[in-house]
């Protein structure tokens, strides 16, 4: 979703990457569309604050399903960075993972640090459960928005890639 | 002054019929023969949403892993999931099949749902949606048939209106 999605493509795109680059707020429900389609896939949506501030229903969505191959991480920088930088909710005290929790989601943390986010994105893969982890990161994007990558052609590319591995 | 269950279990077999493995819901009381019948049914899967917007992202999360679903709401939920519609649904070129309770329009007793019958059909206009109503028994197989033709075939959201002469035995 917005700065997250134009900097997980700069350091190189796969098939199974699908990037939300509009509609805010819905790459949390679009991960529990896909992780209650494909039980047997591991399904990650990566988020931004801004983006789950506006849809915090969704927490409470995920939770009552609890699909137990989805990992939701939510970069926090505090800001509406892509938009240019204002601050957001969690600048001045809303804890998401804090919300997550009492939304009932089973697996919640927050990781202040690079090494703190490799354990618990680690733990969350190898744990069988859903996981909301908070990350707090800099308020600072990548260098450009520009995908070399059409979004449609992205969509159908990422469509196709789930068909391949439905029919292996 | 009822709301019809036959009417209902016709609405969900036709939905079964083409194929809906996932329904999205926010309750509503027309709605509620038709979500009872997807939380009663093994083989659907219902999700409960907190808003109606949400479910544009579910539905698109199963399309794009290959399942067809179906959004139940009413048309204020319509209103209240527009950007979602657009901004995803139609932005990606995401099949949506919207069955959505059309109150508010001749017959309506509950004031508060009279500005949003009057404009629901204007808003889905403005947006381009092809609709049809759901008004008669006789009908509503082969109109959510062709919704759902017309949906995958497009690969755009579609609505279908519940209405009131469907829905609610007097």
């Amino acid at each position: 979703m917005g700065a997250v999605a134009a900097e997980l493509y700069s350091l190189g795109h796969r098939p199974n990457f699908f990037y939300l680059e509009h509609a805010m707020g819905l790459a949390s429900s679009t991960g529990l569309g896909l992780s209650l389609s494909l039980p047997n896939k591991k399904v990650i949506v990566l988020d931004g604050d801004g983006s789950m501030l506006i849809n915090l229903g969704s927490l409470s969505t995920l939770a009552r399903y609890r699909p137990r191959n989805l990992t939701i991480v939510i970069f926090d920088n505090e800001s509406l960075l892509s938009v240019g930088g204002f601050p957001t909710a969690t600048s001045t005290g809303t804890d998401l993972e804090g919300i997550a929790r009492d939304a009932e989601v089973p697996q919640t943390g927050t990781a202040r640090s690079v090494g703190e986010f490799a354990d618990r994105f680690q733990n969350a893969l190898n744990t069988d459960d859903l996981t909301v982890l908070v990350t707090k990161v800099e308020a600072v994007g990548p260098p450009g928005f520009h995908m070399d990558l059409a979004l449609l052609e992205n969509r159908f590319q990422f469509q196709r890639h789930i068909r391949s591995l439905e029919e292996r | 002054m009822v709301v019809s269950e036959e009417s209902s279990r016709t609405v969900y077999n036709s939905l079964k019929g083409v194929g809906v493995q996932l329904v999205s819901a926010l309750p509503e009381t027309w709605l509620v023969h038709l979500i009872r019948l997807a939380e009663e049914d093994p083989d659907m899967t219902l999700v409960r949403v907190n808003k109606e917007e949400e479910a544009v992202g579910i539905s698109a999360g199963a399309h794009l892993a290959g399942k067809t679903s179906a959004m139940l709401m009413q048309n204020h939920g319509f209103f209240a999931s527009i950007n979602g519609i657009v901004s995803f649904a139609m932005l990606y070129r995401i099949p949506l099949l919207m069955i959505i309770s059309y109150r508010g329009g001749m017959g309506e007793r509950d004031t508060w749902q009279t500005e949003g019958g009057r404009v629901t059909e204007p808003v889905l206009q403005a947006l381009g949606i092809n609709y049809t109503m759901l008004d008669s028994r006789d009908t509503v197989t082969h109109r959510i048939k062709e919704a759902h033709v017309l949906a995958e075939s497009s690969l755009r959201p579609v609505a279908l209106l519940l209405t009131r002469d469907l829905m609610w035995e007097d």
